[in-house]
């Protein structure tokens, strides 16, 4: 069974939260949203589950339009960031709603909520309340709840982001575990691109509403169709820049002259360079490196890695390299571009050019 | 662990002594004084012992006074807490209408206690007052300053108008305090409106609600000045409460041992069904 979102849109008065959208889920697949906060991920997913009815076009689910279908006749299940459970049942009983709503035999439920469990570590708990577990104990709860009636469709709306770093690191490594094997939709909210990249599966990026692309996560990371896209799936920020290129040099507007990346076939004219901040590092990578100076603003070191924001051209610039490179703050550093590894976006934004 | 001794923390307590000293401790210590002893005038005090106890113990008008009060208490508390509740869920949760019903709920609250006495003591009256002309007007006989039923039935409504709305304000910031996500999951797991209320809303205003109910019950075993305005404590001694009749013996008969012992009385009774309520109510946390 799969999911079709057909021209939906979500107006709320004289706001448009959902622009035109067009999507398509194949049942067993993992689909990551990936935007900033009031991107439209909450907002795209509650027309998903038929929390909310789109302000037009048409949802359907399999061969049926479900566009007015109300979430409970969905078999649908949602994981929120805050992490619901009903406050004065047992773990067993949250697990459990679900099937009790539904009229299931307890035999049934029995095995059914003690399998859940069991795939969360959960077995132990099953008497407590919500309240006498941690965090992270709260949200394995709400995600065997949802597991546990086999829904169609699961929708997980940023779930990991109110857990601290272990726990976070935890759960994410399982939640694919979790989800192998099932036949249903998997819907996965996130802010943060690196989780995208660990999930694999398939992206939408979201920005403003808008849809600005759609596939396989590695394929869409490695060939952002526009520059919203770039910037949307890089984290830290992706650098740009205005361009000239003209033969086998690209000149920046402060003057500064690269060679013109080689396997990209990019036609002479204006354009923005967009490069990764791992593409910029204080160590020469290739033979023929080209390089940039700016003034250092902020060197971030965390144990293995130094990440440099500095001025270029009245711009901040990241770099981000492996090793500890400890640039004082307004000493000018100079650094060392992969020019081929960037992105050249035309007038209107759309890619153009990308390293093979 | 071992634990450091410092003396020097005293005088991080002590403001808070002094405070609590001022404010309680010896204001309630003059009572005790006068509550142990027989007051004559020119200060002249001889010995009792617990005779004052004895006797407001034993007395029959202090168990009327008593169990008026907590009659009216235990009404008060039946009708405002539902009440109140049901209010706070009809009111609107978004847009404009939620200042303005806010403002409505507030105004009672706003006004000063003998004035709503006042108000209520004017309404009521069964010749000029609205709601007196009112309910004679459909054939009912009510004359609250004759009829205990009547002078009960004012004194209810008149608290009842009064506080509810201390209860929907508390709800109601109850209420707004649930994440719109706690809906969904119910509408997701396909809860009925009866099920959101009784295992969402509900679990969820346990705190409030136990305030709520401390607050109210407090007040109402307190209730002074709206009934004096209203009824003066009669008609005969039909809404002397405790508070009243206190106020009768200190002040009107000038009895200072009997009304010492009372107070101490009172304030002790008021003490354990405090205690009780929030024991009961806070039970499930401290399994």
């Amino acid at each position: 069974m799969s999911l079709d979102l057909k021209n939906v849109t979500k107006r709320v008065g004289a706001d448009t939260h959902i622009h035109e959208t067009s999507l398509r889920f194949e049942d067993g697949s993992f689909n990551i949203l990936l935007g900033t906060t009031l991107s439209g991920k909450t907002s795209l997913m509650q027309l998903m589950a038929g929390l909310d009815r789109p302000s037009s076009g048409e949802v359907w689910f399999a061969d049926r339009n479900v566009t007015g279908i109300p979430v409970q006749k969905r078999n649908v299940s949602m994981v929120y960031q805050q992490f619901i459970n009903y406050p004065n049942f047992s773990v067993y009983e949250n697990i459990a709603s679900p099937l009790r709503v539904a009229g299931m035999a307890q035999a049934e439920i029995d095995k059914r909520v003690q399998q859940a469990a069991d795939l969360l570590r959960l077995g132990p708990m099953l008497k407590r309340r919500p309240s006498e577990l941690s965090g992270g104990q709260q949200q394995r709860t709400a995600i065997a709840r949802a597991l546990v009636k086999d829904s169609d469709m699961i929708l997980l709306d940023e779930p990991l982001a109110n857990l601290d770093y272990k726990l976070r690191e935890e759960l994410r490594d399982e939640l694919p575990k979790l989800f192998a094997g099932r036949n249903c939709i998997v819907v996965y909210a996130t802010t943060e691109p690196t989780e995208a990249l660990l999930f694999g599966g398939n992206t939408v990026l979201l920005h403003e509403g808008r849809v600005t692309q759609f596939g396989p996560t590695s394929a869409i990371y490695r060939r952002p169709a526009d520059l919203t896209s770039a910037q949307v799936f890089s984290d830290p920020p992706i650098n740009t820049a205005k361009v000239m290129k003209k033969g086998d040099q690209i000149t920046l507007e402060n003057k500064v002259t690269w060679r013109a990346p080689k396997a990209a076939r990019v036609p002479d004219g204006a354009y923005t360079i967009a490069i990764r901040p791992h593409h910029i590092t204080p160590m020469q990578q290739g033979r023929e490196a080209s390089t940039i100076e700016g003034r250092v603003l902020v060197t971030e070191l965390s144990g293995s890695e130094s990440v440099v924001h500095f001025d270029m051209n009245g711009q901040t610039w990241v770099s981000q390299s492996h090793g500890i490179h400890p640039f004082e703050v307004g000493v000018t550093a100079k650094l060392f571009v992969d020019v081929d590894q960037g992105f050249f976006f035309d007038g209107e934004n759309r890619l153009i050019g990308a390293a093979a | 662990m071992n634990k450091t001794v410092n003396q020097k923390a005293w005088f991080f307590v002590l403001p808070v002594v002094l405070l609590v000293a001022f404010n309680a401790i010896i204001p309630l210590m003059t009572v005790v004084n006068f509550s142990v002893q027989e007051t004559f005038g020119d200060n002249m005090f001889f010995w009792a012992g617990v005779r004052w106890f004895e006797q407001v113990l034993q007395s029959e008008r202090f168990h009327a006074a008593l169990g008026r009060q907590i009659l009216f208490t235990a009404i008060v508390l039946l009708i405002e807490i539902p009440l109140g509740l049901a209010i706070a869920l009809t009111m609107p949760r978004k847009g404009p209408w939620v200042s303005v019903c806010l403002v409505l709920m507030a105004l009672p609250l706003l006004i000063p206690w003998n004035v709503v006495g006042a108000m209520w003591n004017i309404f009521a009256l069964p010749d000029i007052g609205l709601l007196g002309r009112l309910i004679n007007g459909l054939g009912i006989e009510y004359n609250y300053t004759r009829q205990i039923f009547s002078a009960w039935f004012t004194m209810v409504l008149m608290d009842v108008w009064h506080w509810t709305s201390l209860v929907v304000l508390l709800c109601y910031a109850g209420l707004v305090s649930i994440p719109d996500a706690y809906y969904q999951a119910a509408k997701v797991d396909g809860a009925r409106p009866w099920a959101v209320f009784r295992y969402i809303q509900l679990p969820k205003l346990k705190y409030v609600l136990t305030i709520a109910i401390l607050l109210r019950f407090m007040d109402s075993f307190m209730i002074y000045t709206e009934a004096v305005v209203l009824t003066g404590g009669g008609p005969g001694n039909a809404t002397t409460f405790l508070s009243i009749d206190l106020q009768k013996i200190a002040l009107g008969q000038f009895d200072l041992g009997p009304a010492g012992a009372m107070s101490i009385i009172y304030f002790l009774i008021i003490l354990f069904f405090s205690w009780l309520f929030y024991t009961l109510m806070m039970k499930d946390e401290a399994r």
